[in-house]
């Protein structure tokens, strides 16, 4: 399966975040996006996961136009993890992480035996079984983190578009994040993050994307994007690139 | 998952209950077999003002009671569910001023003398359009704070129409009658009026019902829902028509009930553990109980005629919502 923003441009209140944006993410691969702020990240993953609608341009699942897909069927494909982590109502972790079942039922919603499976599996593996009966409203920001993305998990999708899955997590559940996205990419799913620490990028992405003022600057291997040219032009700092026990780092200053 | 199955079937018999009471309930005495029996099976000779009572005057009360409920429950729990919002109610869509300055409107023009039906479908007129101009104003695209704010426009709009049309009404009749009429009342309602009312109740109810998968989905806001295939477009309009077919009935039939949607759907809440999906059923028949067993104390306690079913449920509803406030400041503290 690939999802595919082919030329997709989207101007809001009259300034362009994306300007004519070709970006894919494959079955298999971990992608990385990477860029400043306001470099049209988020809106490029809204736009992908059929949130956002292109003012031009398309979003293809395997060559087909995702406007011409039932909303269902894309949610039981594509899975988005939105950057804000508002939750609204004191729900208990179980509630939200079942959300993640909702495209595969209609009107009536008891949870089956995929259901259950999908929903522990999810909770076991950003481990937070844990906390299932406790309500979101009582739980850390990192643990609030790790239940929304076990929500997308749930939700069982081929794709798996996440806006910054990471930010706020300790180091040790960090590392457990990317392993885990690492993973399910090897074991056949498409994951396209966006993330702002560029060692885990390098240590860990298949590819990353490199965006800056609504453009793609660069699309390929992680040591060529991390270069020390494209860094300035991106994010206008010095970058060194290189490796501490054989694990890449990246260090701006 | 499992929730609370006994909450449903438990409001429900609460809701027949105070369905039998409120046919029971009335300055004629008349007992529980004796009125069934007359509601039922109808006339014979010896029982002709029983059945009268009991057909003509008692049973759109209850009935209306039933609907008037459910459609402010119910559409409270709607509305809070989309604007994700507690302290949101059905009137904030402009749909209770629009139908009250409807119907003022058919006071004042004396429109309502002409036919018994004239007043509530007058009402109903201005509930829709109040409520078009919303979605007008709204747009195709616009979001929660948008219909918010577009219906307190249009709230203030036909307030202010309606203040006017009371302070240009020569006639001190219209004028008490259009005051008492805005109090809320089922008083000395027809079939007629429940009919009118469940023909558009019913419809409202029915889909209110059926957004709450929709209600889930949006607990993780909107960008989350839209990517679990939830056509946020529809379910906006979906919920603002609904409020305007059952509030907009409701209103035109009644008058202005406060309260009832805004305390319901919080009384509620945390049985069925804050989930806005859920919340909807119970709401519908929790709403039903209130406005039912309100209306039974106002013919216990209110003989003469005085006390207004919008006023017992303001005066309720009101330190209520000063709770609320307070219980708010609290959790913010904390």
């Amino acid at each position: 399966m690939r999802l595919e923003a082919e030329a997709v441009a989207i101007g809001l209140g009259g300034r362009q975040i994306l300007r004519i944006v070709s970006a894919h993410v494959a079955a298999g691969e971990l992608v990385g996006i990477i860029g400043p702020n306001g470099a049209g990240k988020s809106t490029l993953l809204k736009a992908m996961a059929g949130v956002l609608r292109p003012a031009g341009g398309r979003i293809a699942l395997d060559g087909a136009d995702c406007a011409g897909l039932a909303r269902s069927e894309m949610a039981r494909r594509v899975a988005y993890l939105p950057q804000s982590r508002i939750v609204h109502w004191p729900v208990t972790v179980e509630t939200l992480v079942a959300l993640g079942r909702l495209p595969y039922h209609g009107f009536a919603v008891e949870w089956d035996a995929d259901d259950r499976v999908a929903i522990d599996r999810a909770l076991g593996d950003l481990q937070v079984a844990h906390l299932r009966k406790r309500l979101v409203s009582e739980l850390s920001g990192g643990e609030l983190a790790r239940v929304l993305v076990a929500r997308s998990l749930a939700q069982q999708p081929r794709i798996l578009l996440a806006d910054e899955p990471s930010a706020g997590l300790d180091p040790a559940h960090q590392l457990a994040l990317f392993r885990h996205l690492r993973s399910l990419a090897e074991s056949g799913m498409g994951v396209l993050v966006a993330l702002h620490d560029l060692s885990a990028a390098a240590r860990f992405c298949h590819r990353l994307i490199l965006m800056k003022d609504g453009e793609i600057l660069a699309d390929g291997r992680p040591d060529m994007v991390l270069t020390p040219e494209l860094m300035r032009r991106a994010f206008d700092v010095a970058a060194v690139h290189g490796t501490v026990d054989g694990v890449p780092v990246v260090i701006a200053h | 998952m499992t929730g609370h199955r006994w909450l449903n079937p438990a409001l429900a018999a609460v809701v027949i209950a105070l369905l039998l009471g409120s046919l029971l309930t009335g300055p004629a005495g008349v007992g529980l077999v004796e009125g069934l029996n007359a509601l039922l099976f109808g006339s014979s000779a010896e029982r002709e003002a029983t059945v009268l009572i009991m057909r003509e005057i008692r049973l759109p009360r209850a009935l209306l009671g039933l609907l008037i409920g459910a459609a402010l429950g119910l559409s409270g729990a709607a509305l809070q569910g989309y604007l994700r919002n507690p302290l949101a109610e059905p009137g904030l869509i402009g749909v209770s001023a629009g139908g009250t300055l409807g119907a003022v409107l058919a006071i004042h023009t004396g429109l309502a003398g002409l036919t018994v039906l004239a007043l509530p479908l007058s009402g109903l007129l201005g509930a829709f359009l109040a409520v078009a101009v919303v979605m007008g104003l709204t747009g195709l695209r616009g979001g929660p704070l948008t219909l918010i704010l577009a219906g307190v426009a249009v709230t203030s709009v036909c307030g202010a129409l309606t203040a006017l049309a009371l302070s240009l009404s020569r006639n001190p009749y219209a004028t008490t009658e259009i005051l008492f009429w805005m109090l809320g009342s089922l008083a000395d309602r027809s079939l007629l009026h429940a009919g009118l009312a469940a023909l558009l109740i019913l419809p409202g109810l029915a889909v209110l019902l059926g957004t709450g998968r929709a209600l889930e989905a949006l607990t993780l806001g909107e960008e989350a829902a839209a990517s679990l295939g939830i056509d946020l477009e529809r379910v906006r309009r979906v919920i603002v028509l609904g409020t305007a077919f059952a509030v907009g009935a409701a209103t035109s039939v009644a008058g202005t009930i406060g309260f009832v949607g805004l305390v319901v759907p919080h009384l509620i809440r945390p049985l069925v553990g804050h989930r806005p999906g859920r919340l909807l059923l119970p709401s519908l028949l929790g709403g039903a109980a209130l406005v039912l067993a309100a209306d039974i104390v106002v013919r216990l306690f209110g003989d003469s005629g005085e006390l207004k079913l919008g006023v017992l449920t303001s005066i309720i509803g009101a330190p209520f919502f000063l709770y609320l406030v307070l219980k708010a400041r609290k959790e913010l503290v904390t």
